[in-house]
């Protein structure tokens, strides 16, 4: 017996580690479901952590309203069969209460209201703590960001000064109005997911698949058509196979020509890929070197 | 720039997840030793590298410096604004790569000392350190310090990347020149392993593949030791230590479940099995493993860093906190905490009853204040002060803590995870400062002392049995001594027909010897050890200690070992040194052509062939002693023979005739 266990392994009980933790040390946490392959993993991890005892938070999925239907449809199925309790957080209620304003013009994108909804969801519910499926291979401010990442009373990441984090021993403490982001998926690859998914046999919503869409390129980017996105002149939709590497609104959320129809077939290409996820996907990260350190001091996951 | 299609990834994903392992590792240093190139060298060619982060810093390179073509792998890690606008390293960035032997993290962490609370951060759960030296300043202050932190947070595998060799016309002689001084200085510190690689991480010399700049240089370049380094025996699996860190109980909800009262955690140390008798600390009550439940079903056994959750047979007052290990073998309980702290917080340690901490450990939360300050460790000339009165930001101290409750601690030495804790600010929830539990008996001066035997680390995990017959006693009822004498020369220079030949000599004339043969031990004691460096090193170790106890008992013990590498030599020496036993390397310099010649067992001809690989002398390098205790010359065996008794005879080994 060599007693050895596989990386995923190693990873897998880490996470399991630090979800335990945040539920033993903090008052009322929560865990951010998007129905994302993420968030979908960090579920999975739940069930390891606390079954055959029901999780000690709710589920909470802040709902643009620009979601891809599908995706909607997965998340309420999947929480639905664990029993669990959803909240849903609406961007759209926080413009209607004046609280957020939407953006305008076809490049017109809801990605940084959801910060506002969830500071907003955060202190109505009193919750403390909140998981996420980031990871630091995702981007490189990420790349900087602790497993328990400590947010002021504002939301606000101090990235010059975060709180040491050493072997296995995390700090929760934190005073009335703060809150923890936590990220038990901190150490794993985009690679990893999919392996991981692949091995626990998760089921997914259909987009992450190769299907048959109408989209349209811009800035090299394949856009699914919908009512929430507008034509620019001379941007012509068209049908494509296509499937999605990352989950996010249908306005900001590109899509890769694949015909990859199967979970082995998509970790195939996963594998072999030379463009990040974000850099593929998401517009949202390219309007500057320091996009997503600037969406996170503000609050963003 | 790499093809599109990564067959590093391909064979990475068809291996399979299962069969490999996770090697953590954090480099320190500053952008100016070349460190940021080394990283972004390692991931490029692993294929780590994506072609939009490339273009990202191409970019953001043209607008840094021009449109001259330099690409600034510094900008790949430094990932904060105001990282990349002062070109430093504030905060560890952590990066990823597989290659089909294993999957990587690197915790990049920064070097210079205001941020060395970040370098600790970074370092805390590394397997392994890379330690830069830039070729043409030599070993500077920061390289001590960064050396020193990770001996202190036991770090078990140390590697020296002497970087910038293309800048110094890569010159063997200051290779040499920083090894020996860096280690002299290592030679202060508990570190059992390290490896020196002389590299152009800006060229790519020495770091995945071979250097051709530097053919006098014999080892692996970096990626293939990170590949291969042997890390499976740094865990404890001698302690079994449970800290119960969550009671799943599902209560009305799970309906049929209901009586079930499970309690997860994960395993710091040792090896659970169902049906263990256990006890469970702080309370003392005892009970058994009844079932160790996961998600996915029940295992018969459960170990570090495993997270699962255990079912006990008694029904008994257990909750967070509280530590589950074996009857006889139980952690230290006590109030009274002895540990080196590193402080990392603006405001200082101070000493007294009014200053009150929390201090977590496991997950075990409890109050705590630090009655004394023994020294501070000045981190980059080790010396102690005793005169210190508070421990400001970055400082290391031995401490003495008293804590409010019971703690079920080991020493930081035998287990990161039950000898590691932190202090928090009650008042600001800052964390303070990281500590190391010591020994409850470990003596001030001690951790200078223990350097001097190289397995130190490993063999922390037990406790020395001290027979009541001393040595001493058993070799005058035996009336003489032991000794172990370590021939090394190429295969087929000789070693085991002179061995042979001076074995058959001890026993005629009533001296007890035996001979511990290098191929005999591979069909037993090291059966499961290959050919590569690191199976090597474990193959001279584990004969080191074998001749160690035969020596100790009283025999002459004569191994004849290939043992190429001069290292694992220094650490059979120091073996035997740290144990007070005579040890004499013999150089059995026989010339490669002659050994090539003779080839008994016809092994050259099928390493010339490339039937077998990694074969002494053909395509893996023998470094020769530099001051063996005696070299022999091919010549008259007996003359041979005699040249050996007559240096055992000088060392008073044997009686002088």
């Amino acid at each position: 017996m060599s007693y050895e266990i596989s990386h995923l392994d190693a990873l897998e009980s880490e996470a399991i580690h630090v979800f335990r933790e945040v539920a033993a040390e903090l008052e009322r946490p929560v865990l951010l479901f998007s129905g994302g392959k993420d968030s979908i993993v960090l579920l999975r991890l739940a069930e390891k952590a606390f079954r055959p005892g029901r999780f000690p938070f709710p589920l909470m999925h802040v709902d643009t309203g620009h979601n891809f239907p599908e995706v909607i449809e997965f998340r309420d199925r999947r929480v639905a069969e664990l029993g669990e309790t959803l909240v849903v957080a609406s961007v759209q209620d926080s413009i209607d209460a004046g609280r957020a304003v939407e953006e305008t013009g076809p490049r017109a994108s809801r990605n940084r209201l959801q910060t506002v909804t969830l500071l907003d969801a955060i202190k109505e519910h009193g919750f403390d703590a909140a998981f996420g499926g980031a990871r630091r291979d995702e981007e490189r401010a990420r790349a900087k960001e602790r497993i328990f990442s400590f947010r002021d009373d504002f939301g606000g990441w101090d990235p010059k000064n975060q709180r040491p984090e050493i072997w296995n021993l995390y700090n929760g403490r934190i005073k009335r109005g703060e809150n923890v982001r936590v990220f038990p998926i901190s150490n794993w690859t985009e690679l990893d997911v999919w392996q991981y998914i692949d091995r626990e046999g998760l089921e997914l919503p259909p987009i992450y698949f190769a299907h048959d869409r109408e989209v349209f390129r811009r800035d090299g980017m394949l856009y699914a058509t919908s009512p929430f996105t507008e034509l620019i002149p001379g941007e012509e939709p068209f049908n494509a196979t296509v499937r999605y590497r990352t989950v996010g609104d249908m306005s900001c959320t590109g899509a890769v020509t694949s015909t990859a129809a199967t979970l082995e077939t998509v970790v195939a290409e996963i594998a072999a890929t030379r463009i990040t996820e974000r850099g593929e996907t998401r517009a949202d990260d390219r309007a500057s070197e320091a996009a997503m350190e600037d969406r996170k001091r503000e609050g963003y996951f | 720039m790499p093809g599109p299609a990564s067959n590093g990834h391909l064979d990475a994903l068809t291996s399979s997840a299962a069969s490999s392992g996770l090697l953590r590792l954090a480099t320190a240093g500053s952008v100016d030793d070349g460190k940021s190139t080394l990283i972004g060298r390692l991931l490029f060619d692993s294929k780590a590298l994506f072609e939009d982060q490339l273009e990202q810093i191409a970019e953001a390179s043209r607008r840094r410096h021009g449109d001259d073509g330099t690409v600034d792998l510094a900008l790949l890690t430094d990932g904060l604004r105001a990282e990349r606008e002062q070109g430093i390293t504030i905060d560890v960035a952590y990066r990823y790569f597989a290659t089909p032997k294993r999957t990587f993290i690197i915790a990049d962490t920064p070097g210079h000392v205001r941020y060395t609370r970040n370098m600790v951060t970074g370092a805390s759960t590394a397997d392994l350190a890379i330690v830069l030296i830039d070729a043409r300043n030599g070993v500077v202050q920061q390289s001590r310090r960064h050396a020193f932190i990770s001996s202190l947070l036991r770090i078990p595998h140390l590697v020296v990347c002497v970087n910038k060799m293309d800048l110094v016309d890569f010159d063997e002689a200051v290779f040499n020149a920083i090894v020996e001084d860096f280690s002299s200085f290592a030679s202060k510190l508990e570190i059992s392993d390290i490896t020196f690689i002389p590299i152009s991480a800006l060229d790519g010399d020495n770091v995945v593949d071979r250097s051709e700049r530097m053919d006098w240089y014999e080892g692996a370049p970096l990626l293939y030791h990170l590949e291969h380094v042997h890390i499976a025996s740094d865990r404890n699996l001698i302690d079994p230590r449970f800290p119960v860190q969550w009671v799943v109980r599902p209560g009305d909800a799970a309906g049929a479940q209901h009586d079930y009262r499970g309690y997860g955690g994960q395993v710091a140390g040792g090896v659970l099995r169902k049906g263990d008798d256990v006890v469970i600390l702080p309370s003392g009550a005892t009970s058994r493993i009844a079932a160790i439940d996961t998600f996915n079903g029940e295992l018969e056994e459960a170990f570090p860093p495993m997270s699962v959750t255990l079912r006990l047979q008694d029904d008994i007052d257990i909750s967070r906190g509280d530590m589950i290990a074996r009857p006889h073998n139980h952690p230290t309980v006590s109030r009274d905490l002895d540990a080196i702290v590193c402080w990392m917080s603006e405001t200082p340690l101070r000493v007294g009853g009014t200053n009150r901490y929390q201090l977590k450990h496991t997950t075990n939360t409890v109050r705590a204040v630090a009655a004394e300050l023994l020294h501070r460790i000045d981190v980059d000339t080790l010396h102690r002060d005793e005169s210190a009165t508070q421990l400001d930001l970055n400082e290391i101290g031995r401490v003495r803590l008293r804590t409010s409750a019971p703690l079920a601690y080991d020493a930081y030495r035998r287990s990161r995870f039950t000898g590691g804790f932190i202090l928090i600010d009650e008042a600001t929830n800052e964390t303070l400062a990281a500590g190391m539990l010591l020994d409850p008996d470990e003596p001030v001066g001690a951790s200078d002392a223990r350097a001097a035997t190289a397995s130190a680390l490993r063999s922390a995990n037990v406790v020395w049995q001290h027979e009541p017959v001393t040595r001493e006693q058993r070799w005058a009822a035996l009336g003489h001594r032991g000794a172990t004498i370590w021939m090394t020369g190429l295969p087929s220079s000789g070693k085991s027909t002179i061995a042979g030949a001076v074995e058959e000599r001890l026993v005629r004339e009533g001296i007890p010897a035996y001979r511990l043969d290098g191929d005999n031990l591979r069909h037993g004691l090291n059966g499961n050890l290959g050919f590569s460096p690191e199976d090597r090193a474990e193959n001279v170790r584990r004969t080191a200690h074998a001749a160690r106890l035969l020596a100790d008992a009283g025999t002459v013990t004569i191994v004849s070992l290939v043992s190429p590498y001069a290292a694992d030599r220094a650490t059979a020496r120091a073996i035997h040194a740290g144990d007070g036993l005579d040890f004499l390397e013999v150089y059995v310099n026989t010339p490669s052509a002659e050994c090539e010649r003779r080839d008994p067992k016809g092994l050259y001809a099928k390493a010339r062939a490339g039937e077998i690989t990694g074969f002494t002398g053909v395509d893996a390098p023998y470094e020769p002693p530099p001051a063996p205790e005696l070299e022999l010359a091919p010549g008259d065996l007996d003359a041979l023979v005699e040249q050996v008794l007559t240096a055992l005879r000088d060392r008073g080994v044997l009686p002088a005739e």
